[in-house]
């Protein structure tokens, strides 16, 4: 009945026996480094919603510190941004998005907030779907558009495929390789290789990491999802951070090219521009943010709607955000341990800032897991150690 | 950010495909796949677009490769990593589609 | 460069304090904000009930009043899913199944009666409610319960969506089984596949447009369940529904009222490959998905396979599997092992929604 032990051969990437024997590589290499604790950062909150998944931080040897950095697109997103999905939707306009964005708390409150007072918010697993909702409907449909290059490939072909009239996009993608040369550069960081995101990557190669690791000194690891294509990873960037290589390995052919995919990468930028923003928490990513270009002004709902967000600071907007450390704790920075809300103001079911709310959240990961937990076996242990 | 997961493609029509997941099936979109598909090939879903045509020589490549890693990191002496290595190649077989 | 810090997850951990000024839907989502609801609104300041019954305050799946040397099994549940129409069922047989089932999981298998009380939207179509009915009917007939007394009511047009139903149960019983019995070394066992439901469900609902017969599960299950307490008296120690919250949220429950810790087997939880394709699609996992037809059942460990074996003889329980036990770490707490390594297993927070990310 169990689905594991069937199936396609993807599921190979889950077998427990090769699993087992690249965690004892793992441990291994990373000994053979001396340095404790060697830290390196993942950029990808799927890679983490994935290491926390399977199970594999109980397996992570002790001074290996894999520290997740501005990798969620949903905690990244700045709180202006979200006040702007949040007004059009208390001002009458039906708003579709992605699970992950509605309960993301903006100035005031969250789109799944707005809902509560009666704002209209459609839930969709795919642009195409609030395409379709716009074609069943007389009245504007505004697409709330969230997350990285990945994600804005597919808005991109949907206004590419000629989108009735009352659809809109808001977007708020972001756009990940210059975050990495951010992080890189931040004073107080230790970070000693990167492992980063597949399915960005397969959009846009691998290649666009050689010159940040060229000006970095830095290896990067382009990584997949399963659990053997995690691990792999991380084995081939600790043994580059052993061997001091600074260099790009590719441990995901199966996805990633060095060029990418040339179709994507066409429709991505002839609809987005990349321009400068800011990222939740970390103050100007240049080049970190995608905006609809000008040729596409029609459907740019922040051309085509007036969004009052000032309607939103009529409620005292909770003091309790200027203490929100989201963006150390992204940055890899500080920990969620760190921050004076955590754990007390600021917990799952009433989250402050946005690395609560996501699911790959570090701060919601850590409350939930207590920390890092040491789940392993052997351990006989009782309680979480929270390391760091 | 990226939930993208493999499905074997069933029938294209145009820009659209159905595509299997493990018995589940889904209209999935062609506007960004970097190769064209056919019934059969392998594609990875984001957000119902296809991003990705996997070449069917991949999987085992990948899993060679890992191998490798294995393979690299025994010592003589390190009788672990042998049994490992060797149930492994025990296992292999069975799990060929 | 490591801080070290020894953090115990503790039963007050997971009781959040804090309540908002507005209920949002997270606080009927059967996790821990609807407990918290429950606690400070509804059962604080209650009179307790008398002495050896089973009332609010246990919030279990009903309550249980002595009545000589039995007991009254009491279960009451308000409706309101959409879409109405789902595969595999409706809001009427989940409306009976769901208050039978209740029932059930106190050790009642035998119903007196369920009441149904609707409350119709104006504009509800009239061939609608009749299939409702019917449904009703079909799913009364399998459970050998009948509908004793009602209330009709009619909303003006969008003061309601569509159709509540109301149902309650009662029953007596000899034995009361809770949801607080489990012993360290027990077995967890489930009754069959899960995530079924709320799987057909958001499919329908968030329009994924699955195509492969993914079907709610919604069933009476008292047949079942009599079977095997009678077969095996005194195996069952501890017994919940896993509805809102999957299965996730019944053991946390269980775990924190028993005062035990769970390990859960993940490669031995039952999961029909539909089900884990749709889940793996929107990155939703199943044990955090609703059933309406399976149970989970707290079982002393010498009598594991036997409860198994007879769960296996009914057509509703070809599936059941052995999929944990109970131990003395980490209390309330839930641990997945995943083949991979472990993790803590946590409630979710509000209604399931599909993830890109």
């Amino acid at each position: 009945m169990n689905a594991s032990h069937e199936g396609f051969a993807q599921l190979k990437f889950r077998d427990p026996v090769r699993a087992r024997g690249l965690s004892e590589t793992l441990a291994r290499v990373a000994q053979e480094i001396g340095r404790n604790p060697v830290s390196i950062m993942h950029v990808c909150g799927s890679h983490e919603q994935a290491i926390a998944r399977f199970g594999l931080r109980a397996t992570l040897p002790r001074n290996l510190n894999v520290i997740m950095g501005p990798g969620c697109p949903v905690c990244i997103t700045d709180v202006p941004e979200v006040d702007e999905g949040v007004a059009l939707a208390r001002q009458g306009v039906r708003i579709a998005t992605y699970g992950d964005m509605v309960r993301v708390p903006g100035t005031v409150m969250s789109l799944a907030d707005a809902q509560a007072e009666g704002a209209r918010v459609d839930v969709v697993y795919s642009v195409a779907q609030a395409v379709e909702l716009a074609r069943q409907s007389p009245e504007p449909i505004v697409f709330f558009a969230t997350g990285f290059e990945t994600t804005a490939v597919a808005t991109a072909a949907a206004v590419l495929a000629d989108p009735p009239s009352n659809f809109f996009v808001l977007s708020a993608h972001k756009y990940i390789p210059p975050v990495m040369e951010i992080v890189a550069e931040m004073p107080n960081t230790r970070v000693e290789g990167f492992l980063a995101a597949g399915h960005a990557a397969t959009i846009t190669g691998w290649g666009v990491f050689e010159p940040f690791v060229a000006r970095q000194k830095l290896p990067v690891v382009v990584a997949g999802f399963e659990p053997l294509d995690i691990l792999a990873g991380l084995v081939k960037l600790v043994e580059l951070i052993r061997d001091r290589a600074v260099s790009v390995e590719n441990m995901y052919p199966r996805c990633v090219t060095k060029e990418g995919n040339l179709r994507a990468q066409e429709q991505l930028w002839r609809v987005f521009r990349p321009i400068g923003g800011r990222w939740r928490g970390i103050a100007h990513v240049p080049n970190g943010n995608l905006r609809l270009r000008d040729e596409y002004a029609q459907l740019d709902a922040r051309k085509q709607f007036e969004v009052d967000v000032t309607g939103l600071w009529d409620y005292a907007p909770p003091a309790l955000v200027h203490e929100c450390i989201c963006g150390d704790i992204m940055a890899g920075i500080k920990s969620p341990t760190d921050c004076a809300l955590f754990g007390k103001e600021c917990v799952p079911h009433s989250p402050v800032g946005a690395c609560m709310v996501s699911s790959e959240g570090t701060c919601k990961i850590w409350h939930q897991y207590g920390g890092h937990p040491d789940l392993s076996s052997h351990s006989g242990g009782y309680g979480a150690v929270c390391t760091r | 950010m990226c939930l993208g997961v493999p499905g074997r493609v069933v029938e294209v029509n145009g820009l659209l495909a159905i595509v299997d997941f493990w018995g589940v099936r889904k209209e999935i979109r062609l506007e960004v796949v970097d190769e064209p598909v056919q019934p059969g090939d392998y594609i990875l879903n984001h957000v119902g677009y296809a991003i990705r045509r996997i070449p069917t020589g991949e999987v085992d490549a990948t899993l060679a490769l890992y191998e490798e890693l294995l393979a690299h990191s025994e010592r003589e002496d390190d009788l672990m990593a042998a049994d490992i290595t060797s149930e492994i190649q025990g296992a292999g077989d069975e799990r060929k589609p | 460069m490591v801080d070290i810090r020894i953090c115990h997850p503790t039963l007050e951990d997971t009781v959040p304090s804090v309540l908002d000024e507005r209920i949002t839907l997270k606080y009927g989502a059967g996790g821990p904000a609807m407990r918290t609801l429950i606690q400070q609104v509804f059962v604080e300041g209650m009179a307790a009930p008398h002495d050896g019954d089973i009332g609010l305050a246990a919030m279990d799946d009903g309550a249980a009043l002595r009545i000589g040397d039995k007991w009254l099994v009491m279960t009451t549940d308000s409706h309101v899913i959409h879409p109405v129409f789902f595969p595999g069922g409706d809001i009427g047989r989940l409306a009976v199944s769901g208050t039978v089932n209740d029932l059930a999981m106190m050790g009642a298998t035998d119903v007196l009666g369920l009441t149904c009380a609707v409350i119709i939207e104006e504009g509800f179509p009239r061939a609608d409610l009749v299939r409702i009915q019917q449904s009703i009917r079909e799913s009364c007939a399998e459970a050998g319960a009948v509908i004793v007394t009602g209330d009709t009511k009619v909303m003006g047009k969008g003061e309601l969506d569509g159709i509540v139903l109301n149902t309650t149960g009662i029953a007596i019983t000899a034995r009361v089984v809770t949801d607080s019995g489990l012993r360290v070394g027990d077995r967890l066992i489930v009754t069959g596949t899960i995530g079924d439901h709320g799987m057909a469900v958001m499919a329908k609902r968030h329009g994924l447009a699955l195509d492969g017969n993914l079907c709610s599960d919604v069933a009476p299950l008292n047949g079942l369940m009599r079977a095997v307490l009678d077969r095996v008296p005194g195996a069952i120690v501890a017994m919940k529904d896993p509805t809102r919250g999957g299965l996730a949220s019944a053991l946390h429950e269980m775990a924190a009222k028993s005062r035990v810790g769970i390990v859960l087997d993940e490669m031995a939880l039952p999961v029909t490959p539909q089900v884990r394709a749709a889940a793996e699609l929107v990155g939703i996992d199943p044990v955090n998905v609703a059933n309406e037809g399976k149970a989970v059942l707290g079982v002393r460990p010498d009598a594991a396979n036997a409860v198994l074996n007879a769960l296996r003889e009914h057509p509703l329980g070809r599936n059941a599997a052995i999929v944990g036990q109970c131990t003395d770490e980490r209390i309330g707490a839930v641990i997945l092992d995943t083949g991979f390594g472990r993790r803590l297993v946590i409630e979710p927070e509000g209604e399931l929604l599909p993830r890109i990310c």
